[in-house]
């Protein structure tokens, strides 16, 4: 009976819902955060770990491979912010539009790639990009007449391919968020902008965009975070965290490099940390300036 | 009654996607998600990368699948086996069989696993690291000892007693380069890897270079010298170079330390690293000479022992290098076409009289302090690599130069025709070695040669070969960077 009384209490219950989420935060996020700030100070040996104070962090600032992997990863973030961000939200706007037919068709085209591995998808993107004259993009910039490319040994190209691999891969996925954002307009909104004679850009540019932000603010802020965060593409693209030049070295690829490969469990732990408070700084900023904390306006 | 089954199947539903979510997060990640690092089995060197120099953590290629069998006696110890090579585990599980024949009484299964070679290293150091999980016994590639050494007995445990029997016959040096930093023997190695070099005869013939003409080039210039009257016979077609030159290994580097008797880790653990050293300035600046001359290639991906690289030389677009002499088995599994068209030399040297050859890569077989019966497998893993039998097989299986100097000169052992090596190449490989055997030199591997292999292979030789920066300059850079870390 008591059973059934604590279920059907209106107070126990949300408490009783949210329950398996607070433990596996607790357990699955906060306690590896806080092992990582301790550790982050220590060297962590075969048997016992020892108390270096700030000396990690003293180490990274003077560590120029981290500069560079910071670097990296800002270009990187950048980069899919200038694609990854219009070209979606364009996408969505034309599936959404009468303008186009067969919109599943399409849409499952832009989201497909988001649902191979990376693994496999970066695997192929190396021997697209091989330097050898057989290599795909080769094929094509040689038939072209612009001859061809050691295309992961430069920078430019380098990032260029984690660029292209990153769109192909994401945009279809950040089209999805667009499109839902789009749904959810109130159709009567562009009734009226049309009666007050606006045109396609015009209600595209007052209506669409101001009513899409909340979906904009989010995946501007997920793709912050995924940019700096970045891994795989790169680590999959050169075979492993190191590539010539460290052109794709990446903050979270130099911590596997340090944390992994050469067992430094805590200058791994400080550049994670590092990266931690990089994405929270340029996050917060970006959620002032967007708004996002006023009290909403009612 | 429907509605009962409905609010049964939501709730079911709800769990499953908590349950869901604990591994999850990755779904909703609007543009790269790392989650997937997890999975990143294909961190793969393929098989071919496993003794390739020390250097060779970056430059992976094709995956390897993953592969367990079990072998040996179901009544005898339980062991795990781990290695980033099946060719290595096909010779092991022979082994086991004639371990159980030989020790009826001390019989063995064993569970062999074959990883990547990334994620051999990388389970392997965070199983010790956690004190559970570990294997028996594992393979461990000679770049990434100083890693998995840095336990010492606590993670792993001592050689010395097991191996008593064999090692008066084996290579000191080779052993040494196994050793702790408390002196106790912990890896146990496969091989010498001495370095040579690799001429293709057939090709060089038709150019109208003769054997005698190999034979007699004893210095670098002499070897160059010769690059050059090969080139100027095939009329300097695009794409044909006498050699390439690597960016992803440090085999050359080694080589000119070796010639010089230098070493930029300093020699030991507590020793300054100096990569400003004159052997290394002189092989770098003679091989940028060669790349800008046409002499040279940078060989494609960044070194030859890749598929690229086999490629290249099946294409016949270079025709001699300097390699380990494990690099024969490369021939034989990967260009079998090239048989009887490979002559295999002494390298050359800078002045006369140098030494002439260094011992490059290997794979050092360690126990772990897990291991339920540590004893019994370090007797069968120093049976298996250092015994007799145990050698034959290597040589015969692997094509390997083994450790066990008494069976050097042994004909039955160095001059057997049945031996695909012996028969693959032109002349007996066990004699070039001979003819080497005191001139072998040794460049430590200590805790900062990973850092070292990595800034050379991912920075300095890149920009001296591909991008032209000085040899000087890029060699401040390198030390400043490894100087950090000391």
């Amino acid at each position: 009976m008591k059973i059934k009384k604590f279920l059907y209490s209106q107070k126990a219950a949300p408490y009783v819902f949210v329950i398996p989420f607070i433990l596996s935060f607790l357990f699955f996020w906060i306690y590896p955060l806080c092992s990582t700030i301790t550790m982050s100070f220590q060297d962590i040996g075969p048997a016992s770990s020892e108390w270096l104070g700030f000396k990690n962090y003293a180490k990274l600032l003077r560590d120029p491979t981290f500069r560079t992997a910071i670097a990296n990863s800002f270009e990187y973030m950048l980069g899919t912010l200038i694609l990854l961000i219009p070209f979606p939200m364009l996408f969505a706007v034309l599936l959404d539009s009468r303008l186009v037919k067969a919109k599943g068709f399409w849409k499952a085209c832009l989201y497909l790639p988001a649902l191979t591995s990376v693994v496999i998808s970066g695997t192929l993107f190396r021997l697209m990009f091989s330097e050898y004259p057989t290599g795909q993009m080769n094929v094509i910039t040689s038939a072209l007449g612009l001859g061809t490319f050691k295309w992961l040994k430069m920078k430019a190209t380098g990032l260029g391919a984690l660029l292209l691999t990153a769109c192909w891969r994401w945009t279809g996925v950040n089209m999805l968020y667009f499109l839902s954002g789009l749904k959810s307009i109130d159709t009567a909104l562009y009734e009226s902008a049309e009666i007050d004679g606006a045109n396609a850009w015009q209600k595209f540019r007052y209506v669409t965009i101001p009513l899409i932000k909340p979906t904009t603010i989010y995946v501007l802020t997920i793709s912050v975070y995924a940019g700096l965060a970045m891994f795989m593409e790169s680590f999959m693209l050169w075979a492993g965290p190191a590539s010539p030049n460290n052109i794709g070295l990446t903050i979270v690829g130099y911590l596997y490099n340090r944390g992994i490969q050469k067992n430094d469990l805590g200058y791994g732990s400080a550049i994670g940390l590092v990266l931690l408070v990089i994405a929270l700084v340029i996050n917060i900023i970006q959620l002032i300036a967007n708004g996002t904390f006023k009290k909403e306006e009612r | 009654m429907k509605k009962k089954f409905l609010a049964v199947i939501l709730s079911a539903a709800m769990v499953a996607s908590v349950v869901a979510g604990c591994g999850g997060g990755a779904a909703d990640g609007g543009a790269a998600s790392n989650d997937a690092a997890a999975d990143s089995s294909a961190a793969a060197d393929d098989g071919a990368a496993d003794d390739a120099a020390a250097a060779d953590d970056g430059a992976a290629a094709e995956e390897e699948a993953q592969a367990v069998t079990t072998v040996g006696d179901p009544n005898g110890t339980h062991l795990e086996c781990w290695s980033f090579v099946e060719a290595h585990n096909t010779f092991y599980a022979k082994m086991v069989d004639k371990w159980n024949e030989a020790n009826p009484d001390r019989t063995i299964e064993i569970t062999f696993t074959t990883y990547p070679y990334e994620s051999n290293h990388t389970k392997l150091l965070t199983s010790l690291q956690a004190g559970t999980g570990a294997p028996d016994i594992c393979d461990v590639e000679m770049g990434q000892v100083p890693n998995v050494y840095e336990g010492l007995d606590t993670w792993l445990y001592p050689l010395d007693d097991a191996m008593a029997p064999y090692a008066a016959d084996m290579l000191t040096s080779r052993l040494d380069a196994y050793k702790g930093s408390d002196g106790k023997q912990y890896g146990a190695p496969f091989h010498v890897g001495a370095t040579v070099q690799y001429y293709n005869m057939a090709v060089l013939e038709e150019a109208g270079i003769t054997q005698e003409d190999v034979d007699a080039v004893v210095t670098w210039d002499d070897w160059a010298a010769l690059g050059e009257r090969y080139l100027d016979a095939i009329g300097r077609p695009e794409g044909k170079y006498w050699t390439s030159v690597d960016t992803g290994g440090v085999d050359w580097q080694w080589i000119a330390m070796a010639e010089y008797g230098e070493d930029w880790t300093g020699g030991s653990a507590d020793a300054a690293a100096n990569v400003q050293l004159e052997s290394v300035k002189k092989m770098l600046t003679m091989e940028q000479e060669w790349v800008n001359s046409g002499l040279a290639e940078v060989s494609p991906d960044g070194h030859v022992d890749l598929e690229a690289g086999f490629q290249n030389i099946l294409d016949h677009n270079i025709v001699s290098f300097p390699k380990a002499m494990w690099y024969m088995s490369r021939f034989i599994n990967y260009m079998p076409e090239e048989k009887g068209n490979w002559y295999i030399a002494k390298c050359p040297v800078f002045e006369e009289g140098q030494d002439c050859s260094v011992g490059i890569g290997g794979t050092g077989t360690v126990v772990t302090a897990q291991s339920v019966d540590p004893a019994l497998a370090a007797d069968f893993l120093c049976y298996a690599k250092m015994s007799p039998e145990g050698e034959t097989m290597i040589w015969e299986d692997l094509g390997f130069d083994v450790c066990n100097t008494s069976l050097w000169s042994d004909d039955a052992f160095a001059h057997d025709e049945s031996n695909q090596y012996n028969t693959f190449f032109r002349n007996y490989p066990y004699d070039v070695l001979n003819s080497i055997k005191d001139q072998i030199g040794t460049v430590m591997t200590v805790p900062i040669s990973p850092t070292i292999n990595e800034q050379m292979c991912n920075v300095t030789l890149n920009d001296i070969l591909e991008n032209g920066v000085s040899v000087d300059e890029a060699l401040q850079t390198a030390q400043d960077v490894i100087s950090l870390e000391q």
